[in-house]
C-alpha cells in the first residue's frame, strides 16, 4: 500500500464517512417501517423493503431509518407505515416495487402523501 | 446495495471473556447459512462500558440493545430480528421491544454519560483504520502538521486546560512546553499504559476500542516537541490491548501516518511498543522509564524531571493513555470548547472504571463536576441487593475513602482532595455495610507494600509497619496508642518517600481514621467488628429463640462445631468454630447471629 498523501487521506475519508453514518442513528427523524410477517413476505414485502432501502440510498437520504416489523398486519399487504415529523404517520397498503419507489420520491423526498394508497387503521390496529 | 442491519459485537476484555468472539463469528455465520450475509455487517466494537449486562450486542437502525447474549442466540437473532425484523425480546436489556419510530429510550446507565475520551469505543471497529478516518481520526494530526505551529498547538493545549488523567492533574500543556523549550535533537514522547490500580481498566478500554485515538495523540505532540520517537510502555497482561495496538500501528505505517514523511509533510515519526511484567510502580513515570531503558523499574529522584531530563537523559514527555486520547479531540474541536466542559478547576471528562458493591458495573464517562452520587445512583442504579451505602474508594492504593456525607461533592481534581480522596486514574470502588473499613484499609496497604520496589526506607519500612498494626487491631490487639502511631509513621511516609507510591500509601488509612473513627474504636477499645468481616473479633452464635433444631447447619458445619438435639435449639462450640459462615448461609431460619 502506498504512503497516503493528503488528499488520499480525503478520499478515504470521504467514502468512508458515508459508510459509517448509516450506522448513526441520531438525528434521523423519518422512519419507514416494512410489515414483514410471514403473510406480508408471501405478499412481496421483502421486494418492497429491497426497493426502498436501495431508492433511499440512490436518493442520498440520511435522515431516513428504514426497520421492519413482524406484527399483524391490516390488509391489503404488503404494508409500509411512514413516519415523519411533518406528515405524522401515514400508513400505505398493498404495496408494489413501484408505489415503493413513489413512497421514497414523493413522500419521503417531496412531503406529498400517496393518497390513492393510504389506508386507515382500525382502533384495534392502532 | 448498502446494508439494512449492522450488528455491533462488544470486543472487550470483559465481554470477550463471556464469549463474544464466539458471538461474533456465530453471527457472521447465520446470517451467510440463513442467506443474508449481503444484508447485514457485523463489526467487533471497542468497549460499550456497560460490562455488568455483557456481553453485549446492538443492531441498528433498530438501536436495539441486546445484553447477556450467548453465541447460541446467534441464530434466534439474525432469523427474527435481521429476518423478520421482530426483536428477541427476552435478550433486551429492558425486555420490552420498542416501535421503530418511537424516540429510542435511552438506558438510564448512559443518560448522564459524556463520551470524549470513550467516542469511538463501541461505535466503531477498532481494528479497522478506515473507520477512525471515517469518524474524524486523523482530522487532529493534519491540523497540527499543515496549518498550526508548535506554538499554536501549545496554545490550543494551554486554553483547553488538559490535566493530566493519570492521578496527578498536571497540566499537560506545560509538560509538553517544557519539553519544546529543551534545545536537545533527541526527544521522546510515552504513553503510560500501566494501569495498576485494583479494579481500575479505563484506559485497558481505551487501548482496546480506539487506539488510533493514542497514535494519533502520540503523533501530534511529537511534531509540538520536536521528538521523532514515541514508546508506548503497556503492561504484558494486557493482551487484547497490545494486539489492537500492534494492528493500528501496522495500518497506520501501511498509510504512511506513521514512519518516514508524514502524509508528505516531511515530518518523520515512529512508535514501538515496550511489555512490562506488572509492576506496580512502573506506573510511576521514572520507574516507567528506567523500565524502558531495560533497567529494573524504581524510581528516580526528581527533579530533574522527565520534561527536561527522561528516557536515556534526554527530554520525554509522558502522558497516560486517557490523557492522550482526549488530543485530537481538542485539536480538532478547539481548546475553547473543551475549555466549556466540566468545571474551573479540572476541565473536560473523566473515565471512571466503576465496580464494587453496584447493580452496574462498568466504565462511564462523566463530565467533571458529576456529583458522586449521580455516579453511583443514576448510572450505577445504586447498590446491588439492596444493601446499605457504605463509602466509595478513589484513587485506589493512593487514595481515600467518600462517605454518604460527600456525596454531593462535585468530582473534579481540587473537590476531591478537599475532601481527602484523590482522583488516581479513575478506579471506583463502592463499598457496602457488610464492607469493614479496618480491612479494606489494610487489602490496600498490603497491596502498597507488596508493590513497593524496597528502594526508599519510608516505604518499605513504614508500609510494613502500618501494616502490622493494622493486622494487629483487625486481631483484637489493638492498643489506642495504635491510632497516634499510625498517624506518625503515615506523616513521615508522606514526607520521607522517593516517589508517589510510598508517599500516598497511607491515604486509605489516613481516610479511613478520619471518617470512621468510631469503626476502628469499635475494633480496638470493644474488640468488635462491625460488620462482621474480621474473623478474630467475632463469634457465631444461635439464637434459641428461633433455632427449631432442624439439624442442617450441624451437617454442613466443616469442622462439627454445631451440636444439639432434634427438634432442640442448637449451640455453637466456639473454641472449634473456625467462623467460614457456613451455618448462617445454610440456616433458613435467620437464627444464627454474629456477635
Amino acid at each position: 500500500m502506498a504512503k497516503l498523501s493528503l488528499s488520499d487521506l480525503h478520499a478515504i475519508r470521504d467514502r468512508e464517512e458515508k459508510n459509517l453514518r448509516k450506522r448513526n442513528i441520531h438525528g434521523r427523524d423519518v422512519h419507514v417501517v416494512v410489515a414483514m410477517g410471514t403473510s406480508g413476505i408471501n405478499a412481496g414485502a421483502k421486494l418492497v423493503l429491497n426497493t426502498i432501502a436501495d431508492e433511499v440510498e440512490k436518493a442520498g437520504l440520511e435522515n431516513v431509518i428504514i426497520t421492519q416489523t413482524g406484527s399483524a398486519a391490516p390488509n391489503p399487504e404488503p404494508v409500509v407505515e411512514v413516519f415523519s415529523p411533518k406528515t405524522g404517520l401515514v400508513v400505505y397498503g398493498g404495496v408494489d416495487a413501484e408505489t415503493a419507489r413513489r413512497i421514497v420520491s414523493e413522500h419521503l423526498q417531496n412531503g406529498k402523501i400517496l393518497e390513492e394508497k393510504r389506508i386507515e387503521l382500525t382502533e384495534k390496529e392502532q | 446495495m448498502g446494508y439494512k442491519n449492522y450488528i455491533l459485537v462488544c470486543g472487550g476484555t470483559g465481554c470477550e471473556s463471556s464469549r463474544s468472539d464466539q458471538i461474533y463469528h456465530a453471527l457472521i455465520d447465520e446470517a451467510a447459512s440463513q442467506g443474508v450475509a449481503d444484508q447485514v455487517q457485523v463489526i467487533k466494537t471497542g468497549c460499550f462500558g456497560f460490562c455488568e449486562q455483557g456481553p453485549i450486542v446492538k443492531i441498528l437502525p433498530e438501536d436495539s440493545f441486546y445484553v447477556q447474549v450467548k453465541p447460541e442466540d446467534a441464530k434466534e437473532l439474525i432469523a427474527e430480528h435481521v429476518i423478520k425484523g421482530r426483536e428477541v425480546t427476552r435478550l433486551l436489556y429492558n425486555k420490552a421491544p420498542h416501535k421503530a419510530y418511537e424516540e429510542v429510550e435511552d438506558i438510564q446507565f448512559y443518560q448522564k454519560q459524556m463520551r470524549i475520551v470513550l467516542r469511538n469505543c463501541g461505535s466503531i471497529d477498532p481494528e479497522n483504520i478506515d473507520e477512525y478516518i471515517a469518524a474524524g481520526g486523523y482530522k487532529a494530526l493534519e491540523k497540527v502538521l499543515f496549518e498550526m505551529t508548535p506554538d499554536d498547538v501549545i496554545n490550543e493545549m494551554k486554553t483547553a486546560g488538559l490535566r493530566g488523567r493519570g492521578g496527578a492533574g498536571f497540566p499537560t500543556w506545560m509538560k509538553w512546553n517544557f519539553t519544546k523549550m529543551e534545545n536537545n535533537p533527541v526527544k521522546y514522547v510515552v504513553c503510560n499504559a500501566d494501569e495498576g490500580d485494583p479494579g481500575a481498566y479505563m484506559d485497558r478500554s481505551t487501548l482496546e476500542g480506539d487506539p488510533h485515538s493514542v497514535l494519533e495523540a502520540m503523533t501530534i505532540c511529537g511534531h509540538t516537541v520536536g521528538a521523532h520517537q514515541g514508546f508506548i510502555y503497556i503492561r504484558a497482561e494486557y493482551p487484547l490491548a497490545i494486539h489492537r495496538l500492534e494492528v493500528a500501528m501496522k495500518q497506520a505505517r501501511e498509510y504512511g501516518l506513521l514512519g518516514k514523511n508524514i502524509l508528505g509533510s516531511g515530518f518523520d515519526y515512529d512508535i514501538e511498543i515496550r511489555l512490562g511484567a506488572g509492576a506496580f510502580v512502573c506506573g510511576e513515570e521514572t520507574a516507567l522509564l528506567q523500565s524502558i531503558e531495560g533497567h529494573r523499574g524504581m524510581p528516580q529522584p526528581r527533579p530533574p524531571f522527565p520534561a527536561s531530563k527522561g528516557l536515556w537523559g534526554k527530554p520525554t514527555v509522558i502522558n497516560n493513555v486517557e490523557t492522550w486520547a482526549n488530543v485530537p479531540e481538542i485539536i480538532t474541536k478547539g481548546g475553547a470548547w473543551f475549555a466549556s466542559i466540566g468545571t474551573p478547576d479540572s476541565h473536560g471528562t473523566k473515565v471512571f472504571a466503576l465496580t464494587g458493591k453496584i447493580c452496574n458495573s462498568g466504565l462511564v464517562e462523566v463530565p467533571m463536576g458529576t456529583t458522586l452520587r449521580e455516579i453511583v445512583y443514576d448510572i450505577g442504579g445504586g447498590i446491588a441487593h439492596g444493601k446499605k451505602f457504605k463509602a466509595v474508594q478513589t484513587g485506589g492504593p493512593s487514595g481515600g475513602v467518600i462517605t454518604e456525607e460527600n456525596l454531593d461533592t462535585p468530582i473534579d481534581f481540587g473537590g476531591l482532595q478537599k475532601i481527602g480522596s484523590m482522583m488516581g486514574s479513575g478506579g471506583m470502588i463502592v463499598m457496602d455495610e457488610d464492607d469493614c473499613i479496618v480491612d479494606v484499609a489494610k487489602f490496600y496497604l498490603n497491596f502498597t507494600v507488596d508493590e513497593s520496589c524496597g528502594k526508599c526506607a519510608p516505604c518499605r519500612i513504614g508500609g510494613k509497619s502500618l501494616c502490622n498494626i493494622l493486622e494487629k487491631i483487625t486481631n483484637g490487639n489493638g492498643e489506642e496508642s495504635d491510632i497516634e502511631q499510625i498517624q506518625q509513621i503515615a506523616h513521615a511516609m508522606k514526607i520521607g518517600s522517593l516517589c508517589a507510591l510510598g508517599q500516598t500509601a497511607p491515604n486509605p488509612v489516613l481516610s479511613t481514621l478520619r471518617f470512621f473513627p468510631e469503626e476502628y474504636k469499635a475494633h480496638i477499645v470493644d474488640k468488635k467488628c462491625p460488620s462482621g468481616k474480621c474473623k478474630k473479633l467475632i463469634s457465631y452464635e444461635i439464637n434459641p429463640s428461633k433455632c427449631i433444631g432442624c439439624t442442617a447447619c450441624a451437617r454442613k458445619c466443616p469442622v462439627g462445631a454445631i451440636s444439639g438435639e432434634v427438634k432442640k435449639p442448637h449451640k455453637i462450640n466456639g473454641n472449634v468454630c473456625i467462623k467460614c459462615g457456613v451455618c448462617k448461609d445454610t440456616c433458613k431460619f435467620s437464627a444464627i447471629e454474629i456477635h
